[in-house]
């Protein structure tokens, strides 16, 4: 009982904090796209525009929710949660601390550190699709419909590189579970300055895998299936009010499970240079789950910067660099750690 | 607990892959199918069968019934008059077909109790990953090799349907 | 550790190896030209034969976790499929340069349908004979729809994948059913498991049987489970129709043996019955079917349906001389078959196949040599002495006897009576009806010649000296029974 209690109270402060996030991500999208564009962005809703979230969000809710004639109503309605929910579900899986002694109980930061840990993340994100594909066909409009169906075909491309790119990794970490992931970077050293986290380790694979994750999230460069220019917007076109708000959210809530997962896969997790990653006291512990929130936050940063930064891509180079250079480049990758790990052996 | 889970996800497997059947709308039928996946996936947890069931729904709910769900929306198979016609001159053998099969199902649940002659492996149930790649490695090598022939083959055989022709060969 | 046995795994390997050259030559030297890979596959295909004389005769063995067998059985086998696959290959080069330019792929994928029959006349376990049956079915399906402008060829690729992908199901839910009530796919543990009555829920167990019968009786397409064959048969390029009722039948029916008669045997006096049922439907609905037919590849899809019938015969007697003669009937099937698809393929010209038995009228006389060939083919078929066909009928006839199935050997007999008309209706045809039309010069290239007259020989040989090639089908049986 003790258990499940202990993971209800984690799975509700990790969903808060993520909801929170989210509203604050698209402050910030929208503070750095106006630095990058000199403007000022939003700034009247309190001191430096912070309350703008709380404004935003009442806006949805409040506006007319308009659900079209011509729509197939159940899957309508569907779509928008089936789309959050996977873009929630990836982070039960990911360690944001080590452990944290709580009122004597010894803690580990993690929902549930499954044995399948890895493949886990590969399905859920396998299934952020449906709701972009079902709110296109659903919607019965033909903007939506060819952003569903633009986007199942390159989630699809790119989810094999998604998942090709990590066998780099999981044939050095020998296991699935990202909490053996996160340790075995927290100890020693790569070429004896660098630390061991596998951006170092396997440069091509951290690579590969966030270019892949740009194409999954559908973020610029890779937003073909909403490009506003060719499809008003895509698949969530004939959505409003709330429902809207909900494919909004997906979006970035997407965003900040994908920069949790590029900051545990490649780069340490909780890890910082230069601290004992055995050593648990409180203060250390909350400094780990500090340094996971802070490269967390640069990942976000990195989003942004290129969605405000970089053009969209023509559909044929997405698919092209999907299968023709990404795919065989994580081939290479796990080949050549074959090799690596054959002749250190 | 997990006595009640089972026959939780069991019925949802079993009653969404009636629904699947029933359906006339092709994309309700392939979003059915894709619940008796899910179904199907939380037994194998049930089983303690983890790989398995990431599989399940990274391979098929995560791939394969999207393509299904792409062929359908992009050749817009909303409504299927045409389908209906042919599908009704055999529903007669089907049921008959299906019920003999239940007949036999039953008897075979009937007569004895539902436990499998495999002594339960427990490797596989504190380590399944592990073991599940190793047995994939050593007793299982051969088959798994020739399914990566396989693989291969089904992917030239789809070059060959679709390549666009040269125009000397034409 | 896991030590492999690299002699049982030498045939398979030869072909697959053979594959992935045929691959990577035709990245070096695209589009198959000066037909490289016809003579590499050529090659390939005499290496593995080969390979499979110089392994005959040791004593039986079986390696790599219990997945392969290396008996005379799955040899024998293998030399069937080879020959199949090297007379289609004979056959197919001229024919490929004629209709569609030939394609490496082409080749590629009559090697892997090989490699996948191969696979499933060795299979020491269900599993390796479901993804031999795979292999072999996928690479079919696209060679079925090789021409792909030609709406009948793409009809038949599409209902063989369907029916094909029916049959895989019931095929997996059978293996599924034995799996649950054996507790293993080994085709050695199952026959333990049912001999020593170690098995949970009996019906189960012949639940998953009955699937297991009805997805094999797909695959040698016996009624009722034969509503594919005419139109595939009709709708595949001429060679691959050839290719088709040869390698791909027998390596079912290899598999079907193997498991009813080896891992099953003990349960025989519960399929027996259904099996009888089965090969007396086949033989009559099989020849009956080909008697109103006027397109020669329908028709002769009809009869190969019919034979596969006679083969099922062999498989209820289920004694020595019965297995021995199913073998040896498939052998001398292969051989006869194909020579008459590569006559058919012969006489036909690019636009033009040729195909109704009305336009073979004159023949005999225009084109003596091929006129031979398909009489000879013809009345091998036909059953009628001194070819191949009625040596192999009366081996499985008489077995059929002795093992007292007396009613079935009747209608056996009655059934080949009846197929004797239509298959010297051709003959008729070719030679006491007066030509339609304007003679056309057969153009045959040296290797469709070849193939002819290896055809021929092979017919006429089994027919006339079957000894040793019996005694070699007498060795076989020891690995099942």
């Amino acid at each position: 009982m003790d258990y499940a209690l202990e993971s209800l109270i984690k799975i509700a402060i990790v969903l808060g904090v993520i909801i929170t996030t989210v509203a604050y991500v698209v402050l910030a999208e929208r503070k750095v796209s106006a630095y990058i564009q000199n403007r000022l962005g939003p700034n009247r809703v309190g001191p430096w525009g912070l309350l703008q979230p709380l404004a935003d969000g009442l806006k949805f809710i409040l506006k007319e929710d308009v659900i079209p004639n011509h729509v197939n109503k159940a899957i309508y309605l569907i779509a928008p949660a089936a789309i959050l929910v996977p873009a929630l579900m990836g982070f039960a899986v990911v360690p944001f601390g080590d452990t944290l002694m709580v009122v004597g109980r010894e803690v580990q930061l993690i929902i549930s550190d499954a044995d399948i840990g890895v493949l886990y993340i590969l399905a859920v994100s396998s299934l952020g699709v449906y709701g972009v594909v079902l709110g296109g066909w659903a919607s019965n409009n033909k903007y939506a419909l060819m952003g569903g169906v633009r986007a199942s075909a390159q989630m699809i491309s790119y989810e094999l590189s998604l998942g090709l790119s990590l066998i780099g990794v999981l044939m050095i970490a020998e296991s699935l579970k990202l909490s053996d992931v996160v340790n075995l970077q927290a100890t020693g050293t790569v070429l004896g300055v660098l630390p061991a986290w596998f951006v170092f380790n396997q440069p091509i694979a951290c690579l590969v895998f966030m270019v892949s994750v740009f194409a999954e999230t559908n973020r610029l460069p890779f937003d073909l299936p909403e490009a506003e220019q060719e499809l008003v917007a895509g698949y969530h076109a004939e959505y409003s009010s709330m429902k809207f708000a909900m494919f909004f959210m997906a979006e970035y809530a997407h965003m900040i499970t994908a920069s949790a997962l590029i900051a545990t896969l490649f780069f340490g997790g909780w890890h910082l240079p230069g601290v004992d990653p055995t050593d648990s006291s409180f203060a250390l512990s909350v400094l780990k789950v500090l340094v996971f929130a802070v490269k967390t936050a640069f990942f976000l940063f990195v989003f942004i910067w290129v969605r405000w930064t970089v053009p969209r891509f023509r559909y044929d180079q997405v698919m092209r660099l999907g299968w023709k250079y990404l795919l065989p480049l994580a081939l290479l990758n796990v080949l050549l750690t074959g090799l690596y790990l054959t002749l250190n052996r | 607990m997990e006595t009640a889970v089972f026959y939780v996800l069991a019925t949802i497997a079993v009653a969404s892959a009636v629904l699947l059947v029933l359906f006339r709308n092709p994309v309700y039928s392939a979003l059915s199918l894709v619940a008796t996946l899910f179904a199907v996936a939380g037994l194998f947890v049930l089983l303690n069968a983890y790989f398995l069931a990431a599989v399940q729904i990274i391979v098929y709910a995560g791939a394969v019934m999207v393509l299904f769900l792409f062929v359908i929306m992009l050749l817009n198979l909303g409504h299927s008059e045409a389908l209906e016609s042919t599908v009704g001159r055999y529903r007669l053998t089907g049921v008959i077909f299906l019920c003999a099969l239940l007949v036999a199902q039953l008897t075979a649940v009937g007569t004895r109790q539902l436990r499998g002659p495999v002594a339960e492996n427990e490797a596989l149930r504190t380590e399944n990953v592990q073991t599940l790649g190793k047995l994939l490695y050593t007793d299982f090598l051969f088959p798994f090799e020739v399914a990566s022939i396989i693989l291969l083959v089904a992917l030239i055989g789809v070059v060959v349907l679709v390549k666009r022709e040269t125009p000397e060969t034409t | 550790m896991f030590e492999i046995d690299w002699n049982i795994l030498l045939p398979s390997l030869v072909v697959a190896g053979l594959v992935l050259v045929v691959l990577c030559v035709d990245i070096i030297r695209p589009d198959n030209k000066g037909g490289v890979s016809g003579y590499l596959s050529l090659l390939g295909v005499g290496v593995a034969i080969w390979v499979s004389l110089s392994l005959w005769g040791r004593s039986p063995t079986h390696g790599l976790g219990g997945m392969l067998f290396l008996d005379n059985y799955a040899l024998f086998f293998n030399l069937i499929i080879l020959a199949g696959t090297g007379l289609t290959i004979f056959v197919s080069t001229g024919f490929l340069e004629r209709e569609e330019g030939g394609r490496s792929e082409y080749y590629l994928l009559i090697l892997a349908a090989t490699l996948g029959m191969m696979l499933m006349a060795a299979g020491a376990d269900l599993i390796v004979i479901f993804l031999g049956i795979e292999l072999m079915s996928i690479a079919l399906y696209i060679l079925v729809g090789f021409f792909r402008r030609r709406t009948d060829s793409n009809e038949g690729s599409m209902k063989y994948l369907l029916l094909g992908a029916f049959a895989t199901g019931f095929l997996l839910y059978g293996i599924a059913l034995v799996y649950g009530s054996t507790g293993t796919t080994n085709l050695r543990e199952i026959e333990l498991a049912v001999a020593q009555g170690r098995v949970y829920t009996h019906p189960m167990l012949l639940g998953g049987v009955a699937l297991l019968i009805v997805g094999f009786a797909f695959k040698v397409s016996a009624v009722p489970f034969h509503m594919w064959a005419p139109d595939v048969y009709q709708g595949a390029p001429t060679a691959i129709t050839g290719f088709m009722s040869a390698g791909p039948k027998a390596a079912a029916f290899a598999a079907f043996f193997r498991v009813m008669v080896a891992s099953l045997g003990d349960l025989s006096g519960d399929w027996s019955g259904a099996i009888w049922m089965l090969a007396a439907l086949t033989m009559t609905v099989g020849n009956l079917g080909a008697l109103s037919q006027r397109n020669i590849k329908r028709m002769l899809a009809y009869s190969s349906v019919a034979h596969a019938g006679y083969v099922l015969v062999a498989l209820v007697a289920a004694n020595e001389r019965g297995i021995a003669g199913g073998v040896f009937y498939l052998l001398a099937y292969a051989f006869m078959n194909i020579g008459a698809f590569a006559v058919i393929v012969a006489l036909g010209r690019k636009g033009d196949e040729n195909l109704e038995i009305s336009g073979y009228a004159g023949v005999g006389f225009r084109h003596p040599g091929i006129g031979l060939a398909m009489t000879l083919f013809m009345v091998s078929l036909a059953g009628l002495p001194p070819t191949a066909g009625f040596f192999g009928k009366f081996q499985i006839f008489s077995a059929a006897v002795e093992a007292g199935y007396i009613w079935l050997t009747v209608i056996g007999v009655l059934n080949s009576l009846v197929s004797v008309y239509f298959y010297l209706g051709v003959v008729v045809s070719m030679y006491m009806r007066q030509p339609v039309g304007q003679a056309h010069a057969v153009s045959m290239t040296p290797f469709a010649r070849v193939a002819l007259l290896t055809a021929s020989l092979g017919t006429l040989y089994i027919g006339l000296a079957p000894t040793s090639l019996l005694q070699m089908a007498r060795q076989t049986v020891s690995a099942l029974l």
